[in-house]
């Protein structure tokens, strides 16, 4: 057991931040709302060749930094559906900027149903009567964004259309496409990670320096405590997700059941994170002008683009416990 | 980055898991059982002539120089196999100390003893008014002579009815800062003048002790560390005891097997129920996260690093989550879950009714979970610190 990066990871993930740090401060993720979509900042990502890296651990560590800086670029969603893509023998070049996505469940009623990255997306994979197509997107970009929550670029993305070119048959799409949901679930569990990590240390940050009755408000033990649950909290959240992607590069026969239950444990430590760090900012935490309510919003969002987290794990105890035959 | 355990543990494993099915008898579980002593000396000189208490100790000291890994597995396996170790892991915590901290006499003498399974050390640290305020201890000890003479009383004193040695914290100097007045003696439980009396607990059932000392004589060689110097020795001790344990594993494989086979009044298997399968998923969860926290716990100490705050929130999160989860175990058996193991019909043989009342300790003892948020809070996220009566 190794739980350190390597160096090549280190410097990658080195190399993310400090790119975001110029190009995704809190001012950029703000002025690319309500859309949610960074054009510039996506041509540097993308022109970086990272979510071409080929291990999902990999990808995985760049998607904590994507989450921590929130980002507004669809990284996630162009990693897994490129290579979705490329198994199904597409040639998908490499540091392009054209952004792929995938309709995360069954669209064969013609409408796949507020894709994530939808509205800022060239083309749309999608599992539709059995079968795996992608599906070109016409109209104007950037799209017309559809006002929610996180302020992420979902839309609904017709595949009905002639348009649509097959990629899988019958034989081999369902698991295929099945296979790239839970790879969504694992990078979209880092960036929760990411995310809830930037939301501590705001917390961290303020609840050291404010002062109330004469202490620091992180002296109390009523906050000391629940952050240190949180903290342990996400440092599980951390150490699982890890562990979903390094499976999935083993191809490990656990690999799907870490996945859910990776993402799982992120969207209720990401929540659980973000609310109490809102909380312990006091009135000012409730302003817009506050950064901590990017990241409130954000964590809600990013794990019910897939569903209910609750649904989630009643599909892991399928997984884990049906009893077969 | 590499989740997989070493192969090496592994081949250990297995090893492990075979000495374990040869003496962890009924008989031995029944004994247990029994007298609510997590301790078996058949069992326990088992491990010894296996080299097994030594298993981590350099050769040099008597031990098999096994790393941080196979240990680790070491106690998983025993921790899933419900074995009788805390007469091993105290026992072991003060040699640790000994070994560093003791004289000559004392490593030369005790410590072959230790290793060979002849001998417990249970641990006299708290007092009916001094629990998590450990260093504000007031058993006296008062210097007549070579000899010391001990006087006061100590509560939860975990296998003092069985050990031949009590690692005691005492009060040497009621006027220095109370961190600096303390003491550390190594006395043997014969001793005139100590009296052990049993104090019952939730455990199913469980026995620890109050111990009381009246004009106890010891040598000065009885002595460990230096006169007053008793709190340095205490927290090298300390750091030898958190690593965090496995989540509720064996009560979720009991209660998976049991909702395999059992069934509702309408003929189906529990397990066929949506809803039980996904608390049951819930539980895997939380025991995948505490085994990862605890196994970054000893990945951290393999790479020559000291895991105060990995060790806490490892304690923390895994005393927490057994608690949430046997009671949800617990829940999903419905009203049978109640009976206890005495009853033929109780169901996982009442397995996990008693891992649910033992689970309450865990967050007690070892440094409670407040005591290891504050740890957490002030040592992991740099906190300020609260502000309490010294
Ligand atoms: C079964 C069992 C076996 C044990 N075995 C041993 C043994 O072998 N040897 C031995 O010496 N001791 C042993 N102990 C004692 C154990 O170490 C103490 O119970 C523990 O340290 C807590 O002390 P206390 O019980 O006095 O509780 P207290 O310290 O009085 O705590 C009461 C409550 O107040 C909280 N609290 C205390 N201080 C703070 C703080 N600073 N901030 C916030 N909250 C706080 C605690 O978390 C707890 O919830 C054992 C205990 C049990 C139950």
């Amino acid at each position: 057991m190794d739980l350190a990066p390597s160096a090549e990871q280190q410097a990658r993930a080195l190399a993310v931040a400090e790119l975001l740090a110029k190009h995704a401060s809190p001012e950029r993720v703000r002025a690319a709302e309500p859309l949610g979509f960074d054009g510039p900042l996506w041509q540097h990502v993308s022109a970086r060749n990272w979510p071409d890296l080929d291990a999902l651990l990999d990808l995985a560590l760049v998607a904590e930094e994507m989450g921590r800086h929130l980002a507004p670029a669809p990284f996630v969603e162009v990693a897994v559906s490129r290579r979705l893509l490329r198994a199904a023998g597409v040639d998908v070049g490499v540091g392009d900027a054209t952004i792929t996505t995938l309709a995360l469940h069954d669209s064969s009623s013609g409408v796949a149903r507020l894709v994530p990255a939808g509205a800022v997306a060239d083309a749309v994979v999608a599992l539709r009567h059995g079968e795996l197509v992608v599906v070109p997107i016409h109209g104007a970009r950037p799209g017309a964004p559809v006002s929610n929550l996180g302020c992420l670029p979902i839309a609904d993305c017709p595949v009905d259309g002639s348009d649509a070119t097959q990629l899988m048959g019958a034989d081999r799409a369902g698991a295929a496409h099945t296979r790239a949901v839970d790879e969504w679930r694992v990078l979209t569990a880092s960036a929760l990670v990411g995310l809830a990590a930037g939301a501590l240390d705001l917390a961290v940050n303020h609840v050291t320096h404010r002062h109330q009755f004469g202490v620091p408000v992180g002296s109390f033990q009523a906050v000391q405590h629940r952050l240190a649950d949180l903290a342990t909290d996400l440092e599980g959240a951390r150490l699982l997700a890890r562990k979903a992607a390094w499976s999935a590069d083993q191809r490990a026969s656990d690999a799907p059941a870490l996945a859910a239950m990776a993402f799982v444990w992120a969207a209720g430590a990401a929540h659980r994170v973000t609310t109490d760090s809102l909380h312990f900012h006091g009135g000012y935490g409730y302003t817009l002008e506050n950064d901590i309510q990017l990241s409130f919003r954000r964590a809600k969002a990013w794990a019910l683009v897939l569903d209910d987290p609750e649904r989630e794990l009643s599909r892991l105890g399928d997984t884990l416990y049906a009893v077969v035959g | 980055m590499d989740f997989a355990l070493h192969e090496s543990g592994e081949a250990f494993r297995s090893e492990v898991r075979v000495f374990l099915a040869e003496h962890l008898t009924q008989d031995v579980r029944e004994r247990v059982r029994r007298t609510g002593t997590v301790h078996d000396w058949r069992f326990h000189r088992a491990l010894g002539a296996k080299g097994w208490i030594g298993a981590g100790w350099p050769v040099e000291f008597g031990g098999q120089g096994r790393g941080p890994w196979e240990l680790r597995i070491f106690y998983e396996e025993c921790a899933r196999a419900d074995a009788p170790t805390d007469g091993l892991s105290m026992t072991l915590m003060v040699a640790n100390t000994l070994r560093v901290a003791g004289t000559e006499v004392q490593q030369r003498e005790i410590l072959p003893r230790v290793l060979a399974g002849e001998v417990v050390i249970c641990l006299g640290y708290s007092e009916p008014d001094t629990g998590s305020d450990v260093a504000a201890a007031r058993l006296s000890a008062i210097r007549d002579g070579d000899d010391w003479i001990l006087n006061g009383q100590k509560v939860f004193t975990s296998l003092a009815h069985e050990a031949q040695y009590v690692f005691l914290l005492t009060r040497t100097n009621a006027d220095a800062p109370k961190h600096r007045g303390l003491t550390m003696f190594l006395v043997p439980m014969d001793t005139p003048g100590i009296d052990v009396e049993p104090l019952w607990t939730l455990g199913a059932p469980g026995r620890t002790n109050r111990t009381f000392y009246t004009d106890v004589r010891v040598p000065d060689a009885a002595r460990v560390g230096d006169v007053d110097g008793g709190w340095d020795v205490m927290t090298a001790a300390l750091t030898f005891e958190r690593g965090g344990t496995l989540g509720a594993v064996r009560a979720l494989e009991e209660t998976v097997a049991w909702a395999r086979t059992a069934r509702r009044p309408d003929g189906s298997a529990v397990i066929d129920d949506p809803l039980v399968r996904r608390r049951l998923a819930r539980v895997a969860i939380e025991n995948e996260v505490a085994a990862l926290l605890s196994h970054r716990t000893t990945w951290t100490a393999a790479e020559g690093h000291l895991p105060g705050v990995e060790g806490s929130m490892a304690k923390l999160f895994s005393s927490e989550s057994v608690q949430r989860c046997t009671a949800d175990l617990l829940d999903l058996m419905g009203t049978e879950g109640l009976l206890t193991q005495d009853q033929p019909d109780a169901p996982a043989a009442g397995a996990v009714e008693a891992a649910h009342r033992k689970a309450a300790v865990a967050r007690i003892y070892g440094g409670t979970s407040e005591v290891l948020r504050s740890i957490v809070a002030e040592r992991g996220l740099g906190l300020p610190r609260t502000r309490a009566a010294r």
